[in-house]
């Protein structure tokens, strides 16, 4: 018989492995059906990843991925499901880029005032959900997702017009005023280039990664290595054995959301303060949604969900060069996107049950061997 | 039951996902009925008297004489949504079939994700490969500077943004950037006298895709005032399907025909539409709404002559069509690049070059063309001047 270290080592990895084989073969076969070579796309992307200046894009991507992913995690280890993370780091972008740019600040401090502001926005947008639950009983799910709605159509849409910058010559389009360059974070280019050769192309690394350590270090403190977060986990696995422990519930649910509107608001800050400068009318979305995809294959695990956002920021850099050189088209990667993150839930859940019978047979075994 | 719960939201997410890209899959794919516009020739022979403003006529030294050979690589880049909307982007998807037959070059097309996260991304990879950039769309402004920028030896246009720097005395944003604008609101006055003229109840409508970002009023500016030119008493509707930033107004063709549903039961009998995508939606209703009280209601379609676009069955409720000749623009701009004469800055392609303008097929507007021939003439002399805002 195996040791249990080795069963327990291959049953964590059973899932990860069967998911990325099935999506694997899924995509070949979906590939093949839509008249394109598997084995050309699968070549194409890797040796486009391969380029420093795609690792850049990838991690650039990363980032925010990340983060979105985190604040997801955050509700998700308490049960909470905040699809609200959409919403609320649109409006975090949008009111910080607003109140960024009427503020003089010195280089630095700026910037720390425009990530703040984004904090407070998106924590305290997810912390009315987070309200809703504690005083009416409303579900987060509908919830966060009207929420969602009144952000992005209400709020937004009706404030944008406002704070437009006017171009003169009758320009089209346009965003709010840019932020002043005491606001902007520095890049990384010259810490990469220390190891690796110049950094061409314009592309730059944001320094925002290093923000987005930050954030996956405290959340790994926060959930793994805090009083508080052990409270998180316990009412997040039975709610009423944490209250009949003394963990304030209400309270707790009202911290999970506000916690995860606080990382979310940091979700826009690539663009904002490395990108675009401002809120325009390219600015990204789906990026929350995109972090509940983050969190499901990383598995709520801070190491697990940097994996997942490679993977999906992986996938989206390289819809391009499938494009441009002809080898597949762009829906392909979305297609590769749903079928990994389908592969993964399913083989999560088949491979806990797994896990779970096992314990079960263990423990029957245990008393019996005890009574016996 | 928790977990079930649980494992139930996380594969109602998943399965979002997977929808989400099938759905854009086959918005994709369905770039079929806008190949041959009848019109394309004739305008094709305006191609050299388009107008460029004085700051454009520089020419960029460097590399254009290497490129003037007729086999380079153009880098076409769509935004979100891409070809298939039988209209704008396949406009510009016409544009560059005929200069493949035409000139002799090869093209790459590509589309952002859905977040639209990598317009820059893809900007840089096309100009990799390719020493000229079409960029269709004026949300590609920001990045086009940025990666222009990097890239001096490559060439780069945006199909919707003039790409000059207001703030600076309008000078282009680099020696390589070209903007292709329209005069948009001048396309619109010829169909809204069109639809004035037309009009038996003296009241028409328009349905705008997206409002709030500009675009789209000088669409409603040129049609009301074009319509008031013929008949200064006539009631004009107006009404949009989203707001900025919810651009999906210019996909919706379910919203447009409830509002033009609407709009036709209040007695309007002519709907013009500048909702991209949507237009379909437009079709169907005057379809309906004719069908069901007997007394015929008119659409007016955009960007391409829509009665060559649209399915069969609606096409005899189409009046006119706005053209906005995206098509002529991007094998301008193409042709130039081959002959070493790319400029930088803006081209307004308007009346005057046939840039904009109406769309006889189905020779329902054949009675009025004189007036409104009479009334291009004015505005190209300047007697007209059309406004940009509502």
């Amino acid at each position: 018989m195996k040791s249990p270290l080795f069963r327990r080592l291959l049953l964590a990895f059973a899932a990860p492995v069967a998911a990325f084989v099935f999506a694997f073969v899924l995509s070949s076969i979906v590939l093949i059906l839509s008249g394109y070579n598997p084995i050309d796309a699968y070549g194409e992307m890797i040796t486009n990843a391969l380029k420093l200046e795609s690792m850049i894009d990838m991690l650039n991507e990363t980032t925010p991925l990340y983060i979105s992913g985190v604040a997801a995690a955050i509700g998700f280890r308490m049960n909470l499901f905040n699809i609200g993370v959409e919403g609320q780091y649109q409006l975090a972008a949008f009111a910080a880029a607003v109140i960024g740019a009427k503020v003089v600040l010195p280089d630095g401090l700026h910037m720390l005032f425009v990530m703040g502001v984004a904090m407070v926005v998106g924590g305290l947008y997810s912390g009315l959900a987070g309200l809703l639950k504690v005083t009416r009983g409303v579900n987060e799910v509908i919830s966060t997702i009207m929420l969602n709605s009144v952000a992005t159509l209400g709020i937004i849409a009706g404030l944008f017009k406002i704070f437009l910058e006017k171009k003169s010559g009758g320009a089209v389009g346009g965003g709010t005023t840019p932020l002043a360059e005491t606001a902007w974070i520095p890049d990384l280019n010259g810490f990469v280039e220390l190891f690796t050769r110049e950094i061409t192309k314009g592309r730059k690394l944001t320094g925002m990664l290093v923000v987005a350590v930050i954030v996956g270090v405290l959340y790994h403190l926060f959930i793994n290595r805090s009083r508080l977060g052990f409270d998180v986990r316990a009412t997040g696995m039975n709610p009423l054995a944490a209250k009949v422990g003394g963990v304030p519930s209400k309270q707790m649910v009202l911290l999970a959301m506000v916690l995860s509107g606080v990382v979310a608001g940091l979700v826009g800050m690539p663009d904002l303060l490395s990108r675009t400068h401002a809120y325009d009318q390219g600015f990204t979305k789906l990026r929350g949604f995109a972090g509940i995809a983050v969190a499901l294959l990383g598995r709520n695990h801070p190491g697990g969900m940097v994996g997942a956002a490679l993977l999906f920021a992986f996938l989206n850099t390289s819809s391009g060069i499938l494009q441009i050189t002809g080898t597949a088209s762009s829906e392909i990667v979305t297609i590769m996107q749903g079928i990994i993150l389908l592969a993964a839930v399913v083989a999560y859940q088949m491979v806990g049950q797994v896990k779970q019978r096992e314990e079960v047979k263990l423990a029957s075994e245990a008393t019996v061997g005890a009574t016996a | 039951m928790k977990r079930s719960w649980k494992l139930m939201l996380s594969l109602l997410a998943a399965f979002a996902l997977v929808a989400a890209a099938c759905g854009s899959d086959s918005a994709g794919e369905a770039d079929a009925g806008a190949g041959d516009d009848p019109t394309t020739t004739e305008a094709m022979a305006e191609e050299d008297t388009t107008e460029t403003t004085e700051a454009a006529m520089e020419e960029t030294t460097e590399d254009t004489e290497a490129m003037a050979s007729a086999d380079f690589n153009v880098g076409l880049t769509f935004d979100v949504g891409g070809r298939g909307d039988q209209s704008f982007n396949d406009s510009a998807a016409v544009g560059i079939e005929k200069a493949e037959g035409d000139i002799g070059i090869s093209f790459s097309e590509a589309e952002p994700n859905a977040d639209g996260s990598n317009r820059a991304e893809l900007l840089q990879l096309q100009a990799d490969n390719s020493p000229l950039v079409v960029a269709v769309g004026f949300l590609f402004e920001g990045d086009v500077k940025a990666v222009a920028a990097e890239n001096p030896d490559v060439n780069f246009a945006v199909i919707d943004s003039a790409m000059l720097d207001f703030d600076n005395g309008a000078v282009p944003f680099g020696d390589n950037i070209a903007g292709l604008t329209f005069a948009e609101h001048e396309g619109s006055f010829l169909v809204g006298a069109a639809a004035a003229l037309k009009s038996e109840t003296g009241k028409v409508g328009f349905i705008g895709g997206v409002s709030g970002f500009g675009l789209i009023e000088r669409f409603e500016a040129g049609f009301a005032a074009g319509a008031k030119a013929v008949n200064p008493d006539i009631e004009i509707t107006s009404s949009y399907i989203t707001e900025f930033p919810d651009f999906d107004g210019f996909f919706a063709p379910d919203r447009a025909n409830e509002i033009a549903s609407a709009m036709y039961e209040s007695g309007a009998d002519i709907v013009y539409h500048a909702a991209g995508g949507s237009g379909g939606g437009l079709f169907e209703a005057a379809k309906a709404t004719s069908e069901a009280s007997g007394s015929k209601v008119w659409a007016i379609g955009v960007d391409s002559d829509q009665y060559n676009t649209a399915d069969d069955a609606v096409k005899e409720y189409i009046l006119t069509s706005m053209l906005k000749r995206v098509d002529v623009a991007v094998f301008q701009i193409i042709h130039d690049q081959a002959a070493g004469d790319f400029a930088a800055g803006n081209t307004v392609y308007d009346l005057s070059v046939d840039g904009v303008g109406y769309s006889t097929t189905g020779g329902f507007v054949d009675d009025i063309t004189d007036q409104l021939e009479d009334f291009k003439a004015k505005i190209i002399a300047g007697e007209i001047e059309v406004p940009t805002e509502p």
